[in-house]
């Protein structure tokens, strides 16, 4: 336990003593960071959600899905040439990425209430920088040793021994990188014939190009850059205080209780003494190399591995664990002042609010796929000229309209007007029995026709609603535009 | 140098700047951040050296790589002109109009041809979208047609143009009746109110029974004995709700008897290409249904 205490000593001195060796100190160095096993309950939650979100990101691409001939059988595909995104039944069109924003809208507010439930759980267990970055953690401990070992050795002279450790590491590293890479790329084409393609060198340079891209930055982002991604790039640290109040629970060190820390003597009288016998076990094990024990700060991921390591610590000088627990702001107040602490409030103003909110965006999310049509029409009302005047006296007006037919099966179909039971409509290239006909996951564009006697067009422009109708399943489809006349 | 100085509180080290006696520590960058920065500037140099970047004395900077927006658009222009050239080909060799018409593909196309080639050389006249032109440019996206609306008849319209010096246009002359004093006015007068007649406008009974004989006698031979036009010679239909020339007033009709307006369109049979007057043919067509 010394020899951790004495390397782990604090922070800021270790950024003062550096500076004071170099010459011109314009910039901090990185402070590497070597977090130490542990074991615990939040360990193996950690674990847990490392093997879940990984086992899905990796085998997600590889679900299949059968859309019948001629479509793609893969279960989640954005086909970006094809202009279509596959989500097991539904597909979507470019016209519908609303259904994205909505997507996105229920994340966002997913991780405002998870935060203000319970902190930075987003970040500690599930963000994908804290995930990939974990499994390239536990390559390194695996390959180089635990905590010592491994400051014990980035310090060695270069020996055959620490080569060949890191060439492992990296090379494990890479690997995976490339897997994770490929896994993206997966999404967005074909997953078997794409790995096929890889491998025989058959694959299109983008394909290459962008495997190498997230290769690379998989192995930069969780490698190299670390907690330093979470410090400084990502916005969220930022903003999620916003999220937070008195009642959300984050990882705490319970100062009332461990103060005055110290060194304590197994057998000695506790009479003046905190808990906390100033071990550093909390920080050696704290992947962004804080100490928790100097308050909530922007570094702190929420992982609650800290809590892990003191809970080992206080059953073994025979403390009640959970010195270093998820308690909320209001309970330290509390306690810190002598009081009993209160229950934990998950349902506060904010949290209903957020609860409302998801429940509302998710039900009109799932009521939109729900009636979600396979037949939609668009109409251009004609600019030039606006109407034209025909030889019996009537008016006809000129319409592009364009039929969206999401189905995997050609259609056909039939046009009306709402308004003018009695309106004339042609349609330009249709057959002569005036069926309009659709391909198969096709938009097909016809140039309609419409006329009206003069008596009938009242003001300047009428409302006109197009009505079209599959002829073998009754399915319609409707548009609102106007009718324009001459003015009276 | 100054001596760093350290400020006692925090231990940190401070900039040696003070402002009303603030002292500012000193934060630095981490040192990948600055390299970063190197880095953006090292490729903003390398860019300067490829591309066109800034001004010189005589335009700008050429890049070494030669790229060039105007080069870049002139290849993609290529391209689109080859993309196309199948379907050139294809109208070229269609065997007919109607054969271009039937093709749901060629159709597509040839209306997207057609309306650039009709933007380009007849918008001028008969306007955006055939709407037309007061003062004797008919519009073509009605059901009216003084030469005839068959697909066949708008390509020779299209190709030979009309009262034109090419032998193969189309000709017609309505004689000066008024001018060339082979009318009366008070003839006119009649006639005019005969012509409203045929739309139902007539205020005046005897007036247009007097204009009906006078009708039969010198405009029915090309107008039809109702007035209902003839296209082989392009006369235009007198008893329905189109006039090219004026509002249909009897004021107009008068003006138009006395000293005729005809319209005169270029033969753009040399001017534009085979496949061109096919689109285009095919466009206006397509503009009111056709006939
Ligand atoms: S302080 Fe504790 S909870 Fe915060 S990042 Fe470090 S180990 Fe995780
Ligand atoms: S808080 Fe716990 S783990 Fe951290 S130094 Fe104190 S006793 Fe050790």
């Amino acid at each position: 336990m010394t020899e951790t205490a004495l390397q782990d000593s604090g922070t800021q001195e270790k950024v003062a003593s550096r500076r004071e060796q170099r010459a011109e100190p314009l910039y901090v160095g990185r402070i590497r960071v070597y977090p130490r096993k542990v074991r615990g309950t939040l360990r193996r939650f950690k674990s847990a959600m490392l093997v879940l979100l990984l086992a899905i990101y990796y085998a997600a691409p590889w679900l299949r899905w059968d859309r019948g001939p001629g479509a793609p059988d893969q279960a989640l595909l954005i086909d970006l040439p094809g202009r279509r995104a596959y989500f097991f039944w539904v597909e979507i069109w470019p016209q519908e990425v609303y259904y994205l924003t909505g997507i996105l809208v229920l994340a966002a507010l997913g991780l405002f209430l998870a935060t203000s439930l319970f902190g930075r759980v987003w970040c500690g267990f599930t963000c994908p920088q804290t995930v990939w970055t974990d499994l390239f953690m536990w390559v390194e401990r695996t390959i180089e040793g635990d905590r010592n070992a491994r400051m014990r050795l980035d310090k060695s002279p270069l020996s055959l021994g620490k080569v060949a450790k890191k060439i492992a590491k990296h090379g494990a590293w890479l690997v995976i990188a490339l897997l994770t890479g490929g896994a993206w790329a997966m999404y967005f084409t074909d997953a078997p014939t794409l790995v096929r393609q890889f491998f025989t060198g058959g694959a299109t340079v983008t394909v290459y190009f962008f495997v190498g891209l997230f290769t690379f930055t998989t192995y930069l982002l969780a490698g190299w850059a670390r907690e330093q991604v979470c410090t400084y790039m990502c916005p969220w640290p930022r903003i999620q205080g916003a999220m937070l109040d008195e009642d959300s629970l984050n990882v705490t060190y319970r100062a009332w209780r461990g103060e005055p820390r110290g060194k304590h003597k197994a057998g000695t009288s506790w009479e003046g003494h905190g808990d906390c016998v100033d071990c550093f076990s909390c920080v050696a094990v704290c992947p962004t190399g804080i100490d928790i024990r100097d308050g909530a700060q922007l570094e702190c991921i929420g992982c609650g591995l800290c809590i892990d390591a003191c809970n080992e610590v206080m059953e073994k000088v025979g403390r009640p664990r959970g010195l270093i627990d998820f308690d909320s702001a209001r309970n330290i107040a509390l306690q810190s002042a002598g009081k009993p602490p209160v229950a934990w409030r998950p349902f506060r103003l904010r949290t209903i609010v957020y609860v409302t909110l998801l429940f509302l965006v998710a039900a009109g999310v799932f009521a939109a796929l729900g009636t979600r049509s396979t037949l939609d029409i668009n109409v251009l009302p004609e600019r030039t000229p606006l109407f034209v005047l025909l030889k019996d006296g009537s008016i006809q007006n000129a319409y592009t309209i364009k039929i969206l037919n999401k189905q995997r099966q050609a259609r056909e179909f039939t046009l009306a007007v709402k308004e003018h039971p009695g309106a004339r409509i042609e349609i330009v290239g249709a057959d002569p029995a005036g069926v309009l006909a659709a391909k198969p996951d096709h938009v097909a564009t016809y140039r309609v026709l419409v006329s009206l006697p003069r008596a009938e067009v009242g003001e300047d422009s009428e409302a006109m609603t197009f009505v079209l109708t599959d002829k073998s399943s009754s399915d319609t489809a409707r548009h609102q535009t106007v009718f324009r006349g001459p003015d009276r | 140098m100054t001596k760093r100085e350290i400020d006692s509180i925090s231990g940190q080290e401070t900039t040696g700047h003070e402002w009303d006696g603030i002292k500012e520590l000193n934060h630095p960058l981490p040192s990948w951040w600055l390299y970063t920065f190197y880095a953006s500037i090292l490729v903003a140099v390398i860019y300067w050296v490829l591309m066109p970047a800034i001004p010189w004395f005589n335009g700008h900077s050429n890049g070494i790589l030669g790229y060039s927006q105007r080069a870049s658009l002139d290849h993609v222009m290529e391209a689109a002109t080859a993309a196309q050239a199948q379907y050139i080909a294809r109208i070229d060799q269609a065997p007919s109009l109607a054969a271009i018409r039937a093709d749901a593909d060629l159709f597509n196309f040839a209306q997207a041809g057609g309306r650039a080639v009709f933007n380009e050389n007849c918008a001028a006249c008969h306007g955006l979208g055939g709407s037309g032109r007061p003062g004797g440019f008919p519009t073509l996206a009605d059901d009216d047609w003084i030469w005839g609306g068959t697909l066949d008849d708008i390509a020779q319209t299209v190709r030979h143009g009309i009262r034109n010096a090419d032998p193969d246009s189309r000709q017609s002359v309505m004689p000066n009746f008024g001018t060339d004093s082979i009318l009366t006015a008070p003839q006119i007068a009649d006639v005019a109110e005969f012509v409203l007649s045929l739309s139902n406008r007539s205020t005046d009974t005897a007036a247009a029974g007097r204009g009906k004989t006078v009708f039969a006698d010198n405009c029915a031979a090309c107008h039809g004995d109702n007035g209902q036009g003839k296209p082989e010679l392009g006369a235009p239909n007198l008893a329905d709700a189109i006039w090219l020339y004026g509002d249909g007033s009897k004021l107009a009709i008068m003006a138009q008897v006395t000293k005729p307006k005809m319209g005169v369109m270029p033969a753009w049979g040399g001017r534009l290409s085979e496949a061109q007057q096919r689109m285009v043919t095919v466009y206006v067509h397509s503009l009111s249904g056709g006939q």
